[in-house]
């Protein structure tokens, strides 16, 4: 029973990262119409901008600024990349968008790749986070108690942001009617170009989030970026609170399915897809376009 | 002037078709195709530096002067079989491939190894694992060089558990490799007196493993095996770190590890681990002279794997087997039966032999990861603990399931 608490806790702190990846996709998705395919490309950029502040010989800064400057760095590579490629295929179908930003990816992958290898480079645990308390059923590492905590918080932010401010109904209201809300003299361009700024900041930041855990790989956006895909159509395409959700719950299903069947851990997400399509097409919290 | 120019150029074509007649009577032309995984979670430790070893093998042999053309080509499996197979099919029938060298991943390795024997090529492997090359799976075109998991399984995990370490749970990544590694290994521990209380396998590239190693701390095991490769067993270090395993009363077995684990780890989280390698860049004066070149001309710097070294020497190898038959490279088995027939010896991997089920036998050596402090140098990692010889550390003859041994 104890092994089960702990499975869940540990499912909660994958959760984490599903959520803030799929909450990214979720804005960009809902405010720009595009399926951001090189999100794990980006998230992956986070956590190599992490790598380089720490171990630049100048700069040599470490994990707590990184957490702001990488998503800002990553998130002006993000809007670069709106204003010269995304922004005209506005108005197109989804699958040109996916097509595009499924081909940077594969780009920006390669050339890390290319240069860093395949294995991966080391990220120490900032000092402040390193060690571990006893629950009495786990051993819980106060990193990932971190990882927890401040990826709810972000995610709860982004949600008050967009649904519950000015700036956010402006944002929700420009997605619906562009010229409407253009003809109140709001620069549309601008804002759904910060719009998508904030979607791979978020992106970025999860990446710095995971540094410390995983190695700072070049693929290790491809091996999330599906699974991430799958929480967002569980929870409903576009769907922001459904997005956080479903992240964390699917972290906790998958984590109890490698307790009581590990070869399907990979699989459990994708089975889960199929079922929710099936029985309603839009995802569990999704409108109907 | 004129006249002399003409007379030279008549001379040059007189002997240049002298050469290809010859080299048509005897047939010295040899292609190499070094499959491996170039992309994923394998291509440090092989890839673009197998490559890298298979253009110096082809260079340092001297053959080229003596008449040879030796082309190399390379490819990416992607860790998967059939387009392993694809690959190997293609360099057969359409590029006139006569030996494939390299091919981690124990999946792919036996996919391939059938379409080998099924063209009569040579196989030089030194990327996979899988003992069932030499076993359940020999073929008579296959050479299986640098390490195997029996020999991982009756170092490393033998080593452990003479020291205590008499209750296994393993990690296993759930292919052929993976499986093959546990199998041997658990032989091992039940030999020696000690019992495996569990397991799980993982599948292959997991990024996360806080659930399974919960689930190895739950199972109270004196040693935590990883039956996992690259960056499977580099996560796995990593968070059993994090999660305190090493400060308990648990040992963490890196069942395989390779240099460019390590430095992907780095020595802070690295140090103490035991493991088993039959290369090392700085053994001796000849390793590190040809880990000196090998490094020039990779583009990190890195000095090459024991699968990057076993690549060279076996190659090496052929290349004295094809000199001693004079030409003819294209009958697989016949080169092979070559091989087998002359002692290995080389810079890399000293003296050794090639057992008649193509398995390679060479010393094998016990490190231990150097600590921060004890690290000289960029790539200065291991500390040699101990020395395994051939004959102890690979499959006796007398226990191969190998159907060659029955003729």
């Amino acid at each position: 029973m104890q092994a089960l608490y702990a499975q869940l806790l540990v499912g909660l702190i994958n959760g984490s990262f599903y959520a803030l990846l799929s909450l990214g996709l979720a804005v960009i998705f809902g405010m720009l119409n595009i399926i951001n395919f090189a999100h794990g490309a980006l998230y992956m950029m986070g956590a190599f901008v992490a790598y380089f502040l720490l171990n630049n010989d100048y700069l040599s800064i470490g994990y707590w600024p990184a957490l702001i400057i990488a998503p800002i760095v990553v998130g002006i590579f993000g809007m670069i990349l709106e204003r010269t490629m995304l922004q005209w295929l506005t108005g197109l179908d989804h699958l040109y968008g996916l097509l595009l930003t499924f081909g940077l990816a594969l780009i920006i992958q390669g050339v890390f790749q290319n240069y860093f290898g395949s294995s991966g480079l080391p990220y120490a645990i900032p000092d402040q986070l390193k060690g571990g308390m006893n629950l009495g059923f786990m051993f819980l590492p106060v990193y990932r108690g971190w990882v927890v905590v401040f990826s709810l918080v972000v995610c709860l932010a982004t949600w008050f942001l967009i649904e519950k401010t000015q700036l956010g109904a402006y944002l929700r209201a420009a997605t619906e009617n562009p010229t409407l809300v253009r003809a109140f003299g709001i620069n549309v361009p601008r804002m759904i170009t910060l719009t998508y700024g904030l979607g791979v900041g978020l992106a970025a930041l999860a990446g710095v989030l995971s540094a410390p855990i995983n190695q700072v790989r070049p693929l290790m956006g491809a091996d999330l970026i599906i699974v991430v895909f799958a929480v967002v159509v569980i929870g409903g395409m576009g769907s922001i609170m459904g997005s956080i959700i479903t992240g964390f719950a699917l972290g906790v299903i998958e984590g109890l399915t490698k307790y009581f069947y590990p070869e399907a851990s990979n699989t459990v997400v994708f089975v889960l897809m199929v079922l929710v399509l099936l029985v309603k097409p839009t995802g569990l919290t999704g409108r109907a376009a | 002037m004129k006249t002399k120019s003409i007379a030279s150029f008549l001379l040059g074509t007189a002997l240049s078709l002298t050469a290809v007649g010859v080299a048509c009577a005897q047939d010295k032309t040899v292609k190499i195709g070094a499959l491996s995984d170039q992309s994923g979670l394998y291509a440090d430790l092989g890839g673009p530096g197998s490559t890298l070893a298979a253009q110096m093998a082809v260079e340092d042999s001297g053959l080229a002067a003596k008449g040879w053309k030796i082309d190399i080509i390379s490819g990416d499996h992607q860790n998967k079989p059939d387009i392993g197979t694809a690959i190997a099919r293609q360099w057969f029938d359409v590029d006139k491939v006569d030996v494939i060298v390299d091919v981690p991943n124990s999946g792919v390795a036996l996919a391939v190894n059938n379409v080998i024997k099924e063209k009569n090529g040579v196989y030089i492997n030194s990327g996979a694992a899988t003992s069932d090359l030499t076993n359940a799976q020999c073929s008579p075109n296959t050479v299986h060089w640098t390490y195997d998991t029996y020999m991982l399984a009756h170092t490393t995990g033998q080593a452990l558990v003479k020291a205590g370490g008499d209750t296994w749970f393993f990690l296993t990544a759930d292919y052929a490799f993976g499986g093959a590694l546990e199998r041997d290994t658990t032989a091992v521990v039940l030999a020696n007196g000690g019992k495996v209380v569990g397991g799980v396998k993982h599948p292959l590239n997991t990024p996360d493993f806080s659930s399974f190693l919960l689930q190895a701390q739950a199972s109270r095991a004196k040693v935590i095996g990883l039956a996992n490769a690259g960056g499977d067993t580099t996560n796995a270090i990593k968070q059993a770190a994090e999660f305190g395993i090493a400060k308990g009363n648990q040992k963490l077995a890196a069942l395989l590890l390779f240099l460019t684990d390590v430095k992907a780890l780095g020595l802070e989280t690295a140090q103490g681990l035991n493991f088993t390698e039959t290369f090392y860049w700085d053994m001796n004066d000849q390793t590190r002279a040809f880990s000196k070149r090998f490094a020039a001309k990779m583009k990190n710097g890195a000095p090459p794997t024991m699968v990057q070294a076993g690549v060279y020497a076996g190659l090496r190898h052929y290349f004295k087997a094809l000199e001693a038959l004079g030409g003819n490279p294209h009958d697989g088995v016949k080169v092979v039966e070559k091989m087998k027939s002359m002692p290995t010896e080389d810079d890399l991997f000293g003296k050794g032999e090639i057992q008649p089920n193509g398995r390679t036998i060479h010393n094998a050596y016990l490190f231990e990861v150097k600590k921060p402090s004890e690290s000289k140098a960029p790539w200065d990692f291991y500390k040699l603990v101990g020395t395994v010889s051939g004959d102890q550390a690979f499959t006796p003859l007398a226990e191969s399931k190998c159907a060659l041994l029955k003729k």
